[in-house]
């Protein structure tokens, strides 16, 4: 019986146990759609960007160049958080639809924001550096959360290392998305709270702002939100390619092929395979019985 | 009536398929013996039967309850018994079916008259780990007989028991007991000789569906080949 | 009920106290009725298990409070001081109970994961958030009896200021402190359990999202313990401690079902 990895173009029966997944289109979901046009726009804003930074904001009274950082360090710092969130909210889906390419999307939110997150962390120590002149201060609310943020989110990949299954590892890590979603909202309400009546908020300050700085850190946020959902989209991908090149090495090996079954664990979700094997069965399981 | 109904079952774990298009139907009171080499899904088809995994694609249908929507109105009248004993080492028999028993809404009485049945009453105040495998074991099974399911899920339940034991615990597990039951075995001769419909399965594929009369115990030993 | 002679292999036929085949409710569906528990129920008795086991074992409790105490000698030695006061109470005491609650998170699925006790509750017919609710009222029990060790302990040995008057204050944070360390540290246990660096995952997991319990605590605790000004309990803190409570509360409430399902 011939056997196709790939679902047959033209079905589009939903598997029932998916319920949310209503209108889920064949196993060739074409993440790579409008990849070109989404890098150009984030080339050409990142360039705008940086022309308005060093041409057209104005120096800043008492800390010159150095406060220059405050139009990346910042942005990053927004961009993160809102990743880390959007991670617990693609988390949530992932748990009600059952559906494993919420997963890869929660999976690769995180792991920006997390790269993100480091950004944030190296900006804020070369700024704290240069007003300062410590590499690290605690009087900063935004740059101590991140540290928290970041030490959470540092173990959301040993976690879904240690987790052979892969059902159970998207499962658990979606938990752990939602609950450190939740936290990060939560963890800086408090680390403000704590540290209100020491320095004043300088670095994360952005009411305020003379007009032309203003424009300047809007269009250095927009950026670097377009460079996160590019980062992203080139790395969700990548990851289908792969899974579809398994696959496609699969059918070629022929049934029955366990080699697969030896490759080594990953703390990455390889989703794709099983929205095309729950449905391979299917399909042989009615034209079996 | 049927007891157990599956179209179509289907299990996978990654990218491997531990269960794939299993297809079969189970009248009330009769016995289903599933026979295969390790790994060939056994396992998996009890625990998803029992409502301990999720099928993954197809139509499962247990107690006229369709798995997993409805999973939680059989729970109570289906019952396990498999490798482990599923029980508190630091824990005495007593407490163990106890515990079992109130999660299951049971009442003490039936307690003792299964510790009575497995013959345990001489050492059920002793904590579990004291117990030799053997008696462990027959703590196992009056758990699993505790709240009288209807249907039975055993798992290669001969293992660590001796023939008395054995012969002791045939009204509660056994073909006795006229309860529906799926049994995992590796004794072809003995496991065809109770079984009503006989199933063999391979790399999680039925490679053999039939009436237990109609099967010679030498394409049981092909499984294994 | 009557003693049988319980020789180590037990069943001969004649010590077979079976009675006669067919009566033992024979497969018949309602032979016995069962009423599934409800969720106080269930809760009930799995709290009940949970601490009975604990009292057979001593797995936890002691532990915790020796950890404790040990940990208050170690800190005398590594500050260099006699006493604390103020802030350095507040952050001594709140280290070290987070400290020796985190031992008390590791040791909390790992029976059931072990022993296959998941299963055997996952085949009852109860509402399964009942076993969020029992394992979190067992740690917090922990929780309170090693308290009851710990904060003498810190009286005695570190603390400067004299406890009594601080005491109902003091109680009234680490009730509320308890509560967070319990909600997360349940959902950190179940996480971390069926994994397989365990021992190393629940502790780091727990600790960056009990930052903002030692923040509230320790910034309630400190006016507490003030030597000369003893101050009174900051409500805002308070405040913020019961808000994460409730909202981890829920969280891990309703997450912890696709935690054990599979």
């Amino acid at each position: 019986m011939e056997r196709s990895s790939l679902p047959p173009a033209g079905s589009t029966e939903n598997d029932h146990r998916h319920p949310g997944a209503k209108h889920r289109p064949p196993g060739d979901v074409r993440y790579g759609k409008g990849l070109r046009a989404l890098s150009i726009s984030t080339v050409g804003v990142m360039a705008l960007a940086l022309g308005l930074v060093f041409f057209y904001a104005p120096l800043e009274a008492e800390q010159g160049f150095l406060q220059k950082i405050f139009y990346v360090h910042v942005p990053l710092a927004i961009v993160a958080l809102c990743g880390f969130v959007a991670g617990g909210l693609m988390a949530i889906q992932h748990l009600r639809t059952r559906d494993p390419r919420w997963d890869m999307r929660s999976y690769v939110a995180i792991h920006m924001s997390l790269i993100f997150a480091v950004g944030t962390l190296i900006t804020g120590s070369i700024w704290a550096k240069g007003s300062w002149g410590h590499w690290w201060v605690w009087s900063e609310p935004t740059l101590v959360s991140f540290l928290i943020v970041f030490l959470l989110y540092a173990t959301y990949q040993p976690l879904r290392f240690a987790i052979e299954d892969p059902e159970r590892q998207a499962r658990y890590a979606s938990v752990f998305a939602i609950t450190a979603g939740a936290f990060v909202p939560l963890n800086f309400i408090a680390v403000r709270l704590s540290s209100e009546y020491l320095h004043p908020r300088v670095l994360g300050s952005t009411s305020n702002l003379p007009a032309p700085m203003a424009l300047t850190f809007l269009v250095s946020l927009l950026a670097m939100a377009l460079l996160y959902t590019t980062l992203c989209k080139y790395e969700l991908t990548a990851k289908h390619t792969r899974a579809q090149l398994r696959a496609l090495r699969r059918q070629l090996a022929g049934e029955g092929a366990d080699a697969q079954a030896r490759r080594p664990r990953s703390a990455a979700p390889t989703a794709l395979r099983q929205a095309a094997t729950t449905m391979t069965a299917r399909a042989v399981g009615r034209s079996g019985a | 009536m049927a007891a157990l109904q599956l179209e179509g079952l289907a299990r996978h774990y990654g990218e491997r398929a531990a269960l794939s298009d299993v297809s079969l139907s189970l009248d009330v009171g009769k016995t289903l013996v599933v026979f295969g080499p390790n790994g060939a899904g056994k396992t998996t088809l009890l625990r998803i039967l029992a409502t301990l995994l999720r099928p993954h694609a197809g139509n499962v249908s247990v107690l006229g309850k369709s798995l997993p929507e409805e999973g939680w109105a059989v729970r109570g009248r289906i019952g396990l018994l498999g490798h482990e004993p599923l029980l508190y080492r630091e824990l005495t028999a007593r407490e163990n079916l106890r515990f079992h028993a109130r999660l299951h809404g049971v009442g003490e009485e039936r307690v003792q008259e299964l510790l009575q049945a497995v013959a345990m009453t001489g050492r059920m105040n002793e904590p579990l780990r004291t117990l030799s495998r053997g008696m462990v074991q027959r703590v196992a099974v009056a758990r699993a007989t505790l709240h009288d399911p209807q249907l039975l899920l055993l798992d290669e339940p001969r293992a660590n028991l001796d023939p008395a034991a054995i012969e002791l615990i045939d009204p509660l597990v056994g073909a006795a007991s006229e309860r529906t039951r799926v049994i995992s075995s590796h004794d072809p001769t003995g496991g065809l000789a109770e079984a009503d419909v006989v199933l063999g399965l391979r790399a999680g594929r039925p490679a053999l569906l039939r009436a237990a009369c109609d099967v010679d115990p030498t394409e049981i030993a092909e499984l294994y080949r | 009920m009557s003693a049988a002679t319980g020789s180590p292999h037990g069943a001969t036929p004649a010590d077979a106290e079976a009675p006669p085949r067919g009566e033992l409710t024979s497969g018949r569906a309602g032979a016995v009725t069962a009423k599934p528990p409800g969720m106080r129920t269930t809760v009930g008795v799995l709290l009940r298990k949970e601490l009975l086991v604990e009292l057979r074992t001593l797995e936890s409790v002691p532990g915790m409070s020796l950890f404790a105490v040990t940990t208050f000698v170690v800190f005398h030695f590594a500050l260099n001081r006699s006493s604390v006061d103020g802030d350095l109470a507040a952050g001594v005491l709140w280290v070290t109970l987070l400290f020796a609650a985190i031992l008390g998170v590791n040791r909390l699925f790992v029976a059931d994961a072990d022993q296959g006790g998941f299963d055997g509750f996952l085949l009852a017919p109860v509402d399964r958030s009942a076993l969020f609710v029992a394992k979190m009222l067992a740690l917090l029990v922990y929780l309170v009896a090693f308290e009851l060790v710990a904060i003498p302990a810190f009286a005695l040995l570190l603390l400067g200021p004299p406890l009594g008057q601080a005491l109902p204050g003091l109680l009234a944070v680490l009730a509320l402190g308890d509560l967070g360390v319990a909600v997360i540290g349940t959902l950190v246990a179940a996480l971390a359990v069926r994994t397989r660096a365990r021992d190393l995952l629940g502790p780091l997991l727990a600790l960056p999202l009990l930052v903002p319990i030692v923040i509230g605590g320790g910034r309630a605790t400190s006016p507490l313990l003030t030597l000369n000004h003893p101050g009174a309990l900051p409500g805002r803190w308070i405040l913020t401690l019961a808000l994460y409570d409730l909202v981890f509360g829920l969280i891990a409430y309703a997450l912890f079902d696709f935690l054990l399902e599979d």
